[in-house]
């Protein structure tokens, strides 16, 4: 059974249609990835799935379980971890308080321990906070702990939203364009990292990527979307000699890759 | 010549460096000590002192309402730098020189404090800090009440900047808030232990009542709690101005249910209550409330309120309970202002739907983003500064109500988040030795 399952999912803001009759099927600790042009509806499958809209057709099932309807807080702590294409970080939050921010889910000390601050409040967060700052650790971005997100520089603090994500505990990660606005140097970083998180993590992987040479290193399948329609399926090898890909895509942003 | 200046400039430096190197050796315990002491001096000589230098009597609030007086300028302006002298001798002096004298011993002790639970050096502190009040107060009932109205400020300033601050909301509600709780409590009170016009003969032994009244209050909270559900669950789909809105008509629609509820009193208001909100049960609440919203917002679940603020798209995606969190946020702050609202209609022993309009939302609203917004300290300054500013500057008449402004106005423009914003509580740090 697919870890993520989208059957027929079709999505209408107003009158455009963004998404139309999407399918997909991820296996656990999978690395999968959609390309396509800008405005193709990439972040759009993305907002569906995690919840921020509801599909206007179409089933969403996660570990076996339909989450269509669902708040976006009950789909991610039922294991969907996102990053987001325009870096959405608490502006006046630390590094540490945002990797702990993503354990919420998980706390068990309730009102009375935030109000009264309890033992079982500081334990429980203790161990958040070790957590939080492995994660960090590996990400790079433990050094720089107490800092507000907005003095880091732009690759670490794409790095934050990787460890914020990861410390949801997801069993599958939707990274949107994460390295986007990024210089080759920052750019190898990531992808240091990408491979980390899939081979340390054994964590499926779902991700949205401008830059062919990143999509084709790292994915297994690739879908390739243009105008809301997946026009392609395949390997990497498949896509890339794929007549239509070459047509739709490659044809006018060869720049990009 | 400019190498003068030059030297003049770094010896400039070097004395404020000085001074700062000599407070910075000094830990919170000294302080407090000094402030003890003051206080001490002032009860033991002050009086004898005042007169000795020319003055009727003690200073009331720091010399403000003597040397602000025009009466004062033109018929007695001798009154003015004894004034200055008693302040100065018996405040500055005495809490500078104490302070540093006791640095190194007051060090030690709060090294020796910090091996034990936190909470007994705490209530060590605040206990000589109580002290310290009292004695301070007890020279006149104006300074009682004085001190008594800002403590409550404190309170309803630190939990708008629950909303306002830390969550990133802006509401209007809270005076309908506080006029909740103030309602409430002063209902079980009249009710079950006054006999009074409206409610009749006390239900239960009058000597009961001060056992009590942590429950009316309590109730009262609970009450605002619940009416801030009509601005929790409008939360959940609107932001900005359009909330704000919606928590101004709030506080306009508990104004004039009030107004029209004869059973408490209409327009003419409640009056009657009995005396329990003296110094020590208010100072107790205000720590209380501190402590517990302190607690709160440093938390992982009230952290949730800042990623709320920054990115609520971001937090849901985070697992944040967004609604959840809101709800919480405005119900808890409500309590607050509830409580607040309820020991003040014990401290002025009257309410009327009048005292919570748009007048007391401007001056609590002021608080905030004076003080400092998603900060503690900031709420504390914020409510100490401009209560006890809006006493000092009483004798000046109409031009407090331009001194105030104006400064609200320079902050906002030099800090607009207020002075002292976006800064953690750390008690642990705050009374470690130095
Ligand atoms: N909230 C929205 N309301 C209306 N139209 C939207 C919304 N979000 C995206 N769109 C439109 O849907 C299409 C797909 O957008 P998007 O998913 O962001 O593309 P991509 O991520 O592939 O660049 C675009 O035409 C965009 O303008
Ligand atoms: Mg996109």
């Amino acid at each position: 059974m697919p870890l993520l399952h989208v059957e027929n999912m079709t999505h209408y803001f107003g009158g455009l249609r963004a998404v139309h009759n999407y399918n997909l099927a991820v296996e656990p600790g999978q690395v999968r990835g959609l390309i396509g042009p800008n405005g193709a509806g990439k972040t759009t499958i993305f907002n569906l799935i995690t919840g921020i809209y509801r599909p206007t057709e179409g089933s969403i099932t996660l570990d076996g379980e339909p989450i269509v309807g669902l708040q976006p807080h009950e789909i991610a702590s039922r294991g969907l971890g996102r990053t987001f294409q325009d870096l959405r970080l608490w502006r006046h939050m630390t590094v540490l308080e945002h990797v702990k921010m993503a354990r919420y889910s998980t706390i068990g000390y309730g009102l009375v321990g935030a109000f009264f601050g309890t033992s079982r409040r500081h334990r429980e967060e203790e161990a958040i906070e070790r957590k939080a700052l492995e994660l960090m650790r590996m990400m790079r971005v433990d050094d720089v702990a107490e800092q507000r997100v907005t003095n880091l520089p732009y690759g670490a603090q794409r790095r934050v939203e990787m460890a914020r994500a990861l410390a949801m505990n997801p069993k599958i990660l939707f990274l949107d364009e994460p390295t986007v606005g990024m210089t080759p140097g920052e750019l190898n970083e990531m992808m240091d990292i990408i491979k980390q998180v899939r081979d340390d993590l054994g964590l499926a992987i779902f991700l949205i990527e401008h830059r062919l040479k990143m999509v084709m290193e790292l994915c297994e399948v690739i879908q390739t979307l243009v105008f809301g329609e997946v026009i392609a399926e395949g390997s990497p090898e498949e896509i890339q000699n794929n007549p239509d890909v070459i047509e739709a895509y490659l044809g006018k942003d060869t720049v990009e890759t | 010549m400019d190498t003068t200046k030059g030297d003049a400039l770094e010896n400039n430096v070097g004395f404020w460096k000085r001074i700062g190197r000599r407070i910075t050796g000094i830990p919170l315990l000294a302080w407090i000590l000094g402030i003890l002491a003051a206080a001490l001096v002032e009860q033991w000589v002050g009086y004898e002192f005042a007169e000795l230098i020319g003055l009727p009597k003690i200073p009331v609030l720091f010399g403000a309402l003597i040397v602000l007086k025009k009466k004062v300028w033109m018929q007695s302006p001798m009154m003015i730098p004894s004034t200055m002298l008693y302040v100065f001798s018996v405040y500055i002096l005495v809490i500078g020189v104490v302070a540093r004298v006791l640095a190194a011993p007051a060090n030690r002790a709060a090294g020796g404090l910090m091996k034990m639970p936190l909470w007994i050096s705490v209530l060590i502190h605040l206990g000589i800090f109580y002290t310290a009040l009292h004695i301070w107060s007890d020279i006149s009932a104006y300074r009682v009440i004085t001190l008594k109205l800002t403590l409550i400020a404190i309170m309803v300033t630190l939990s708008l900047n629950v909303i306002n601050g830390y969550m990133g909301e802006f509401s209007c509600s809270h005076p309908g808030f506080m006029a909740l709780g103030a309602y409430a409590a002063s209902a079980v009170t009249l009710i079950f232990f006054t006999n009074d016009r409206l409610f009749g003969a006390a239900v239960l032994p009058a000597s009961l009542g001060p056992f009590v009244f942590p429950l009316a209050l309590i109730i009262g909270g609970l009450v605002a709690a619940i009416g801030a559900l009509v601005v929790a669950i409008p939360s959940f789909r609107t932001r900005g101005d359009y909330l704000a809105i919606i928590s101004l008509a709030f506080m306009f629609i508990v104004k004039s249910v009030i107004e029209n509820l004869e059973v408490v009193g209409g327009p003419r208001g409640m009056g009657s209550q009995p005396n329990y909100a003296d110094l020590p049960t208010v100072f107790v609440w205000t720590v209380l409330c501190i402590w517990v919203i302190n607690n709160f917002v440093r938390s992982i679940l009230g952290k949730a309120l800042n990623a709320v603020r920054d990115d609520e798209m971001a937090a849901e995606a985070m697992t944040v309970n967004t609604r959840k969190t809101k709800m919480v946020a405005f119900m808890f702050s409500a309590f607050w202002a509830g409580v607040a609202g309820g020991l003040f209609a014990h401290v002025i022993r009257f309410v009327n739907p009048g005292t919570f309009g748009i007048q007391k939302l401007a001056e609590v609203l002021a608080m905030v983003y004076f003080g400092g917004l998603n900060s503690v300290y900031g709420s504390i300054l914020g409510a100490v500064s401009l209560n006890l500013l809006g006493e000092m500057l009483r004798p000046l008449e109409i031009f407090k109500w331009i001194i105030i402004p104006v400064m609200l106005i320079l902050v906002m423009i030099y800090r607009p988040t207020g002075l002292i914003a976006f800064k953690d509580l750390d008690v642990k740090k705050l009374i470690r030795p130095r």
